[in-house]
């Protein structure tokens, strides 16, 4: 293997449809119209000199290396600026050229080191040689006495090896979008800088595209200085967020040198973010625990023991619990962090080997909402748009996301489509920097408050329809107009007007209008959504809320609209689609649907059950109640990431056996009895599945440090059960899934290493891929209309709790923060801060920087406030990165009525000041049976939020056939009080009941 | 008694010579010796070197006085100067005096003889005539007049202001921009200032001829800090304009709307390039856009936009209130009209001479200039501002136009002319024009940001003897690279004033040689 050198014609391909032929050094080439002469040589294999140009920027044209002569016209223009024109006749070389070239370069040398620290990464030496400059004449001032910014952790600045030549200032504006870096003086004078700070002290995120963009070493990575250079590269998947980066792992050796952003990577495009560009380091941090561990109880110590005795120990443990509580008393978690060959093999590991439907994700906690919102209305479970599209939108509508922070590089793609003219709506309690940042500003920011999304979708659905502004011939050609009609019925509901949901959401009615005045009118217009959406106790009915509006306003199957969850884990879309959730099998296809069954159960020889699962809270519940006694959970910290922690530690506490398999030991593994170590993304071989479905590959780019693959040890543990599991490779477990999904049939690792990526379906239909959805139809059919009554959630300030807490995260930190706490981002954020108020923060007198108490009904903890308008009186917000901080402490057990997606975003706090600062996290003790507590609360929960049109126990009924285990729905039925129940809830019972009987 | 009406400029040439103090002591003087007067102040006549001017109306004519100082006054009223007596300073009706009357008076017509924001004054005198013929005129016969007048960009580049104009007229664009450039930063030229000081409302109808001939609804003028009186009376121009209903919403009752904002410059010679120019009016660093795309097609915010330098627009009332031809018919081969040139420098009679193109040198800086100030002989000219060549004596009979000075290694540029005596060091001069490039390079392209410092510590070398023939043969070929390798005329004319100056006074360069005089 090398290294991969991608090629770089210089200047932006032109998207014009006309073409230009024109003759460079006699020879003819013809070209897309507006490409510049500079791309059309290289396209022809006639390479121009160049040093300010690479295709990823616009043309600057300050080198002066690329000049050319043209037939016919003055002058040496420089060949990157200057565009193609039918019948031009252009010389690359020539004398007079010649003069040029070696004199500009001259010209460099005269202010640049002799040798540069860099080597070949700088290109200035190679290209004086290339031009022909034989030696340097001048001798006079120069830059080389400056000294080096090494402020900040992974790249140093040394401005004595750069040429001012621009790329990184263009990059950081053209690319990213932050505007941090800036030419400072002029003339000779002229440098690059900071805006006048060090690197670390100025606006700089640290999304490496100016170290990327340089041409010299002036912006170098740091591992290069101290590793070495490369000497050969592995194509491979960011393993951070949703977005799904493409990265080469550039290696010397066995030692990964730096991870490049790959300008053929589908999802980026060249871009990263400073997670997946530099905080990689965790992977080969010394904490990694790479032999696997047992302990007979939690109160010992690890014992360190083979592979063979790990799993043989843990299969004993599971098989004995079965026998002793039942096939249902254990299950499993697959993690949104491993590949899909790895979630799928432990799903199967559960339907085959546990012999139950026990099994559940992390999406769980994340955006089950919008696998179920989405595959009410549309028939999928997933976003309708690539990222791409988002460059064609003209109205952008953003709710619930902070895509700067979460989705970086998505962020600067929509940044970008926004600083070419679309419109942004802003829907978030708190002022995100999309609000406002350098050259960005909402049109509209509509600053609800957390818990009324629906009012606001609501609202804005009630002005559409109201005004006029539905596309009616869009729903009468592609939309169920049954469901339409009703819910035009209910939406056209006096009840749902902006002035009447004013006093819940907070938002003035003036400004729901106007802003869905913005989305109906707009060509083009899309929708981002984020886990501000998902993470509530109407989840689901938001993202319902949100099909609704793009459907009644025809904005669905095209670019530039669509619906689009932006996946917090690199792999949620993935571990979805896999089958982690215990009601589904593969492709969103139900459990209890008996074809489907029967296509597994011929391969894997096993029977499948045909009632859903335990979801995790569920298991929780039942773990409490005694009922759920061992777990098998991969690369998914529940005791930290998961709501009410208390609860979770109960559920934990009480289980006899939990395996946990992953990087490091963490806050789930001290309930843990056997650990197996996992591998890191750089050293797994399988797909990623981002949040535009595309299928990305990870390919291992180290050995394992395990000595196993991490699937080959779920099939060793199925197969220690009783259910012979194996696969020689990533490869063959995606044959498999391809041969038993339809939406994946077109689907293999051969396909992927030619295409470089795949966005599922792919199948005979479409096999190459579907970057759009529902272009003709949608997946189910018709568009469906779904009433979606706002239900305040349970969780209301008090005077004891008087205000509500939402959480969420930054930039430089990823959800529980196992990887970037063991990288230098920790310099960015060492700790989690609460941001308050002044107005809350005064009352109580709490001053910056000062130890607050936070304390919700379910905890406390002490976090350092941080005074800021970010967000409004009466909201405070925290993240979730450090163990310490304990923000799920805090949250409570509520959930969304249709998935148990964690209602995150809204607890009802209290905050003081501490004097004493950080204590032990102080939990209040679960009481009474948990588990029915639960089951009457959300089968309430369910009637409150099913279309109150139709008989709502038929809906009620459904659901709870549909995702509820038989044991929930009879201890529902034969245990809860009466008294308790909601009306509907009551006679679905009554339905089951009679339904059951005949 | 009858008042009787005086004129002093308080154009900022004139104030700087003391025309405030003695407009002051005027009425003062008047007043003590119970004198009716009234003293209309106005730009100035371009005299420089006569002022302070005062010129009085005695009958129809203005009868003028100048230099005048303090110590004069109270000889002049003595005299009675009120009445045009005969004085010293006593010059003659303004119009005989032979300087300007030897002018040829087209763009700078009003300018020292209108109040310059007086809008009544304005239209007595021939403004808003072409502005309202303009309007009468259909679009293609608007652009047609540019064209036939052949009027040439001003700023220096002499690019057909027609074809421009047409070229946005063409173009479908939501916003259009009319753009002046106003950050007259060359060395010598003041035409611009001394225009938008004296009659700033033929700018502003210049520029609005332009916007309704391509259909531009926003204009700009960008003016140099440097020039603070000239942005106060364009700033009390353009209210005053809006107010008269020439500016705004249907401008002069017609179909059209169009206004102008001022943006003051920060202090960038280069701002003065058209892309750099537009650059810092987006409220960017002034750098220099790479052209195509021009201007004319994506401007200002990306959007059509016509450049033009002050003395363009300024000339575009006259062109068609007196038609096409008027114009046309004056100068000579493809440089049509008048130009307006500066004299400046070490020169005897130095100010704004405005004559038809194909005068020769030699006139300007003898029969105009009157030789050098200190009486020495002159040795060099700069034509065109610091980027400007320089010019021996023996090519003083080079014709004043474009071509002209194109074929004898020169360019026109903004018509600025500075006068040398034969105490100049051409070297130092040579070196000089690298340093203000130096100094004065946006520091985008390699050329000029590094040429230019390379380019002045070549000089150096060379005229301290440091391997001086291997460094004049490296100067040459840094000229040569600045040339066709530098992104705008900045660097790539910076090598102009050197090349002629190690051509024309090679023994400047001499090591031995302490120039010319040493």
């Amino acid at each position: 293997m090398t290294l991969l050198i991608e090629p770089d014609f210089g200047t932006p391909k032109s998207v014009h449809s006309d073409v230009v032929t024109l003759e460079i050094d006699g020879v003819s080439v013809t070209v897309p119209a507006e490409t510049s002469i500079m791309r059309a040589s290289n396209l022809a294999g006639i390479s121009i000199p160049k040093l300010c140009a690479t295709e990823k920027l616009k043309a600057f044209g300050s080198c002066r290396l690329c000049v050319v002569e043209i037939d016919g016209r003055n002058g040496t223009p420089s060949s990157c600026t200057t565009p193609v024109a039918d019948g031009m006749k252009v010389a690359t070389n020539s004398a007079r050229i010649d003069v040029v070239r070696q004199g500009v370069m001259e010209l460099y040398l005269s202010d640049h080191p002799q040798n540069c620290e860099t080597g070949d990464e700088c290109e200035v030496h190679a290209m004086a040689e290339r031009v022909g400059l034989k030696e340097v004449r001048y001798s006079g001032r120069t830059h080389l006495g400056l000294q080096k910014d090494e402020s900040n952790p992974y790249f140093t600045f040394d401005s004595t090896e750069c040429i001012v030549c621009n790329r990184c200032v263009r990059a950081c504006d053209e690319v990213q979008g932050t505007f941090a870096l800036t030419i400072e003086n002029r003339g000779f004078e002229a440098r690059v800088s900071s805006s006048g700070t060090s690197f670390i002290e100025s606006e700089c995120v640290s999304c490496g595209a100016c170290v990327q963009a340089c041409p010299t070493g002036a912006l170098t990575e740091k591992t290069l200085l101290t590793i070495g250079a490369p000497t050969r590269s592995v194509v491979t998947t960011c393993a951070y967020c949703g977005v799904g980066c493409s990265f080469k792992a550039e290696m010397r050796g066995d030692e990964l040198v730096r991870m490049v952003p790959l300008k053929d990577g589908g999802a980026n495009e060249g871009h990263s973010c400073v997670k997946g560009r530099f905080a990689w380091g965790y992977a080969t941090h010394s904490d990694r625990v790479t032999q696997p561990m047992i302990r007979d109880s939690i109160e010992h110590d690890w014992k360190v023991v083979s592979w063979v005795d790990a799993i043989s120990f843990a299969a004993t443990k599971l098989k004995e619990i079965q026998s002793k509580y039942g096939v249902d008393s254990i299950g499993g978690i697959t993690s949104s962090r491993c590949t899909n060959e790895e979630v799928y093999v432990v799903q199967k590991m559960v339907r085959a080997a546990f012999g139950n439907n026990n099994v559940d994700t992390c999406a769980r906690v994340c955006h089950s909402p919008t696998g179920y919102g989405l595959n009410q209305t549309f028939g999928t479970s997933a976003g309708t748009q690539d990222f791409e599209s988002v460059e064609h939108s003209d109205v952008i509508l953003l709710i619930g996301a902070n895509p700067t922070a979460a989705h970086p590089v998505f962020a600067s793609r929509m940044k970008r489509a926004i600083r070419k003219g679309a419109k942004l709506i802003v829907v978030d309690p708190r002022t995100i920097d999309m609000v406002r940042t350098p050259h960005i500003e909402a049109t509209s920011h509509l600053q609800l408050q957390p818990g009324t999304n629906v009012a606001v979708i609501n609202a804005m659905a009630h002005v559409i329809a109201e005004e006029g502004l539905i596309d009616r011939a869009f729903v009468e050609s592609r939309c169920d107009l049954e469901s339409f009609t009703q819910w035009e019925k209910f939406i056209r509901e006096a009840e749902n007007s902006p002035e009447a949901l004013e006093s819940s959401s907070h938002v003035p009615a003036h400004e729901v209008r106007e802003a869905a005045r913005i989305y109906a009118n707009a060509k083009n217009a899309s929708i981002y959504y984020g886990l501000g959406v998902t993470e509530h106790s109407q989840g689901s009915t938001m993202v319902m809320g949100i099909a609704n509006l793009a459907m009644a306003t025809g904005n669905i199957g095209r670019p530039g609209v669509g619906v689009n969850p932006l996946r917090g884990q690199n792999n949620v879309q993935g571990s979805c689609d896999m089958g982690s959730f215990p009601h589904e099998l593969p492709g969103y296809r139900h459990i209890s649907n008996p074809k489907t069954r029967e296509i597994y159960e011929n391969i894997w020889g096993r029977k499948i059950k045909a009632e859903p699962g335990l979801r995790i809270p569920n298991m929780f519940d039942s773990a409490i109640s005694g009922d759920f006694k061992g777990l098998y959970v991969q690369g998914e910290d529940i005791a930290q990431s998961d709501p009410n922690t208390s609860h979770v530690h109960a559920a934990l506490g009480a289980m006899e056996m939990v395996i946990v398999q992953d990087l490091f030991l963490n806050e789930t593994s001290k309930f843990a009895h056997v650990f197996l170590p996992g591998t890191s993304f750089l050293e797994k071989d399988g797909t990623f599945t981002n949040a535009e479905r595309r299928i990305n590959r990870v390919r291992p780019v180290m050995p394992s440090k395990t000595g196993k693959s991490e699937f080959e040890v779920t099939c060793d543990l199925a197969t220690a059960m009783g259910f012979e599991m194996g696969y020689p490779s990533g490869a063959a477990i995606m044959d498999e899934i391809a041969a038993t999904t339809p939406t994946f049939s077109g689907v293999s690792f051969d396909k992927l290493d030619e295409l470089g990526s795949i966005q599922w379906p792919c199948n005979a239909d479409s096999p190459e891929g579907t970057p759009v959805m529902h272009i003709d139809r949608f997946v189910r059919g018709e568009g469906r209309f779904m009433e979606t009554p706002f239900v305040p959630t349970d969780e209301h300030t008090t005077r004891k709790f008087p205000l509500l807490l939402t959480t969420g995260r930054i930039l430089s930190q990823y959800n529980v923060g196992a990887q970037t706490r063991r990288t230098a981002n920790v310099i960015w954020h060492a700790e989690d801060v609460l941001d308050i108020h002044e107005a809350d923060a005064e009352v109580r007198g709490i001053a910056d920087g000062e130890w607050v108490k936070l304390s919700s009904r379910v905890g406390e903890t002490i976090l350092r406030a941080n005074i800021t308008d970010r967000v409004p009186a009466g909201v405070v917000y925290t993240t979730f990165h450090f163990p310490d901080s304990g923000a799920n402490v805090i949250t409570t057990e509520f959930s969304d009525w249709a998935t148990n997606c964690p209602e995150y975003k809204v607890t009802a706090v209290d905050i003081a000041p501490s004097l004493k600062g950080p204590t032990e996290l102080h939990l209040h003790s679960t009481e009474g049976d948990v588990q029915l507590d639960s089951i009457i609360r959300m089968a309430n929960q369910i009637a409150a939020n099913v279309p109150n049109s139709a008989a709502p126990e038929h809906a009620v009924a459904h659901h709870l056939v549909q995702f509820w285990t038989p044991l929930m729905r009879q201890r529902l039925e034969s245990e809860a009080d009466r008294s308790l129940l909601a009306p509907a809830v009551i006679r679905a019972l009554e339905l089951e009941l009679n339904s059951s009987r005949s | 008694m009858k008042q009787t009406v005086l004129y002093i400029s308080k154009d900022s040439a004139s104030r700087s010579v003391g025309s405030d103090k003695i407009a002051t002591r005027i009425a003062e003087e008047a007043k003590a010796r119970n004198l009716d007067i009234t003293i209309v102040r106005t730009g100035t006549r371009g005299a420089l070197w006569l002022e302070p001017i005062v010129e009085v109306l005695v009958g129809e004519k203005r009868i003028a006085f100048g230099p005048v100082s303090v110590a004069d006054i109270s000889s002049l009223f003595d005299a009675h100067f009120l009445n045009g007596g005969d004085h010293s300073l006593l010059l003659g009706p303004t119009d005989e005096i032979e300087w300007l009357a030897k002018q040829d008076r087209f763009t700078f017509s009003r300018v020292g003889v209108v109040d310059p924001l007086s809008t009544s004054d304005y239209e007595q005198n021939g403004g808003l005539q072409g502005l309202k013929r303009a309007l009468e005129l259909s679009a293609d016969e608007r652009v047609a007049e540019v064209m036939d007048s052949g009027l040439r960009g001003r700023g220096g580049a002499g690019f057909p202001s027609g074809i421009k104009w047409r070229t946005v007229a063409q173009l479908i664009a939501p916003v259009k921009y009319i753009c002046c450039n106003a950050d007259e930063g060359d060395s010598g030229t003041f035409a611009d200032r001394i225009l938008m000081e004296g009659d700033p409302f033929t700018l502003i109808e210049g520029m609005t001829i332009a916007a309704v001939t391509v259909g531009a609804t926003e204009g700009v003028i960008y003016i140099r800090s440097e020039y603070p009186e000239a942005v106060a009376s364009m700033t009390s121009a353009l209210h005053l304009a809006r107010q008269a209903g020439w500016l705004g919403k249907k401008i002069i009752g017609s179909e059209y709307d169009f206004d102008i904002r001022i943006r003051v410059g920060a202090g960038s010679y280069v701002c003065g390039e058209e892309t750099a120019m537009l650059e810092s009016i987006e409220g960017k660093r002034g750098v220099v856009r790479s052209k195509p795309p021009l201007p004319a097609m994506q401007g200002l915010f990306g959007k059509p936009t016509v450049i033009n330098n002050v003395l363009t627009f300024a000339t575009v009332p006259a062109i068609f209130a007196h038609g096409a031809k008027s114009y046309a018919e004056k100068g000579v081969g493809r440089s049509l009209g008048t130009q307006i040139f500066q004299l400046g420098g070490n020169v005897a009679r130095g100010g704004i001479v405005e004559l038809a193109f194909g005068t020769t040198l030699e006139k300007l800086l003898y029969e105009f200039g009157g030789g050098t100030r200190n009486g020495k002989e002159i040795r060099a000219v700069q034509i065109g501002g610091p980027l400007g060549a320089y010019f021996p004596k023996e090519l003083f009979d080079v014709s004043m136009d474009y071509e002209s000075l194109l074929a004898a290694g020169g360019m026109l540029g903004h018509g600025g002319i500075v006068v040398f005596d034969e105490s100049v060091d051409m070297a130092e001069q040579a070196k000089f024009a690298m340093e203000f490039c130096a100094l004065e390079s946006c520091g985008k392209c390699t050329p000029c940001r590094l040429g230019s410092t390379r380019g002045a510590e070549t000089i150096e070398k060379i005229v301290h003897g440091i391997e001086a023939e291997k460094n004049k043969k490296l100067l040459l070929n840094l000229l040569d690279v600045m040339t066709d390798g530098s992104l705008c005329a900045m660097g790539g004319l910076t090598p102009l004033p050197v090349r002629s100056a190690m051509i024309h006074f090679a023994q400047d360069f001499e090591p031995a040689s302490q120039g010319a005089q040493r």
